[in-house]
């Protein structure tokens, strides 16, 4: 074989695998962008603008965390063929069945309400009013499905994602010390002050904004909907892998932009930050109030489906994007009153929005190692995983992530009733 | 109309309830003492967030 054969035959096999992951490629990176949603920009914004660079590297970790966690639900669902809901109850029956239902659609609908809050906050920037925007949401996500078709809902959900990444320029706007960013995202260590009650409160806001219940459900239904099967499972964790290194990448250019911008002012909402920086810089200010919107809607896709998904698999609906209206009228009508209330919500006058804001990211964390310890159990289970059952170095890594948020939710809950513990 | 509906979905939850009666997973001890655990960490967070949630409120 000459050299030209050789390059041939090689680039040819590259060309395939190429093509293989394109047609795998798409829950891992749309859940892990849509994790990025409404109240993640918020989270990222509130903990730029309080403590600068300094949490760069607490971003970083989360990253390899996100991805452990996700990747397990590739394996789950191209192995068993069956959703995060339907693989609880079957395999816990039917008390934790209930609960982890009943769990997902309280955190969903809470979370549905932030994506639309954020919404109608970053159109408000450009005055328009709250009513028209979540009509355009409503009609938007309506036309997404009424195609009958996973893989036309994919290629628009991923459109949305590649908005997302519409802050990316913003970071180079700012001019940013590399060396700056360099030593905050490799040198884990306290911002100034210490470790005080509101770093412990935006510490556990961006666990809980970076791995979500919702998101275990969205990405083992989105698997099985997509129809991915054992031999996928390679190109789904390249998948997750990307998606991974987008949703770090979105939040740590948030941080650096207002670190930058507004550091040392009080921001509590992703919208106040956009219009804070507008007097600096235009430009960066709309490109946050763009993505904000844009979050918001791919989280709120992405969260009413997983709902959706659960609720079929478990009362028995037919339950794919491939099925039209008519085959699926229960799962679709249920994706529309999710939608539907959610935004309604927002429109009710003197609603507690930042309150509800406020507690989702926490019920979230709160919540979130239940999913995980099922999870785990379901991976470990030989009958259920056949050949891809955790191996020990993934329970290893897998064990000792659910343990530190355990440990962070633990003492999260002890100082709401000891607020003054680590003052 | 109403009638029709709840006492359907009280069936298909009864239906539901008996399908997923007894776990699927082997139960060994590891598996029994993670749900152990697992109950009691909820009850305890749960009940503090929701503490959190009322004081707020108030």
């Amino acid at each position: 074989m000459n050299i030209f054969t050789r390059t041939y035959y090689i680039y040819r096999r590259w060309l395939k695998a190429v093509r293989l992951f394109l047609l795998a490629a798409g829950p891992g990176i749309i859940v892990m962008v849509a994790d990025n949603d409404a109240g993640g920009i918020t989270t990222y914004t509130a903990t730029g603008a309080k403590y600068g660079l300094h949490l760069l590297w607490f971003l970083v970790l989360l990253g390899p965390v996100a991805y452990y966690v996700q990747e397990m639900t590739v394996r789950l669902g191209a192995v068993t063929k069956r959703g995060h809901a339907e693989a609880i109850f079957s395999a816990f029956g039917r008390f934790w069945g209930w609960f982890s239902l009943l769990d997902l659609v309280l955190t969903d609908w809470l979370t549905m309400i932030t994506e639309f809050i954020g919404m109608t906050a970053a159109m408000s920037i450009f005055h328009v009013p709250r009513l028209l925007t979540i009509a355009v949401v409503w009609l938007v996500m309506g036309a997404m499905i009424f195609s009958g078709r996973y893989w036309t809902w994919e290629k628009i959900a991923l459109l949305f994602v590649g908005i997302n990444l519409i802050y990316i320029p913003a970071a180079f706007m700012v001019h940013p010390a590399v060396k700056d960013i360099l030593y905050n995202s490799v040198v884990p260590h306290f911002p100034p002050g210490g470790f005080t009650n509101d770093l412990f409160f935006l510490l556990m806001a961006n666990i809980g904004t970076t791995i979500a219940p919702w998101m275990l459900f969205f990405q083992q239904s989105s698997v099985v909907d997509k129809g991915l099967h054992e031999k996928d499972i390679a190109f789904g964790k390249i998948d997750t892998a990307i998606g991974s290194v987008f949703t770090v990448v979105v939040a740590m250019v948030l941080i650096i932009v207002t670190g930058k911008l507004l550091y040392g002012q009080p921001v509590n909402d992703a919208a106040v930050a956009a219009t804070s920086i507008m007097p600096t810089s235009r430009v960066i200010g709309t490109l946050i109030a763009i993505g904000l919107f844009d979050a918001g809607l791919l989280g709120a896709i992405c969260i009413s489906l997983a709902s959706s998904w659960a609720f079929g698999e478990i009362f028995g609906w037919a339950h794919s994007l491939n099925n039209k209206v008519k085959e699926a009228p229960w799962f679709y009508a249920y994706y529309f009153f999710d939608l539907m209330l959610a935004g309604t919500v927002v429109l009710i006058p003197r609603a507690p929005l930042v309150l509800i804001t406020l507690f989702v990211q926490v019920i979230a964390t709160t919540l979130l190692p239940a999913a995980l310890v099922f999870l785990i159990l379901l991976l470990n289970d030989k009958k259920t995983m056949g050949e891809s059952v955790n191996t020990r170095w993934q329970n290893i890594v897998n064990i000792g992530i659910v343990a530190v948020i355990i440990l962070l939710s633990t003492m999260y809950g002890i100082s709401t009733l000891f607020p003054n513990m680590f003052k | 109309m109403l009638r029709n509906i709840f006492s359907n979905s009280y069936a298909k939850v009864r239906e539901i309830n008996d399908k997923y009666r007894t776990p699927g997973i082997e139960m060994s001890g590891g598996v029994k003492l993670a749900l152990f655990a697992l109950r009691l960490y909820l009850i305890c967070l749960i009940g503090l967030s929701f503490y959190k949630f009322v004081t707020l409120l108030k």
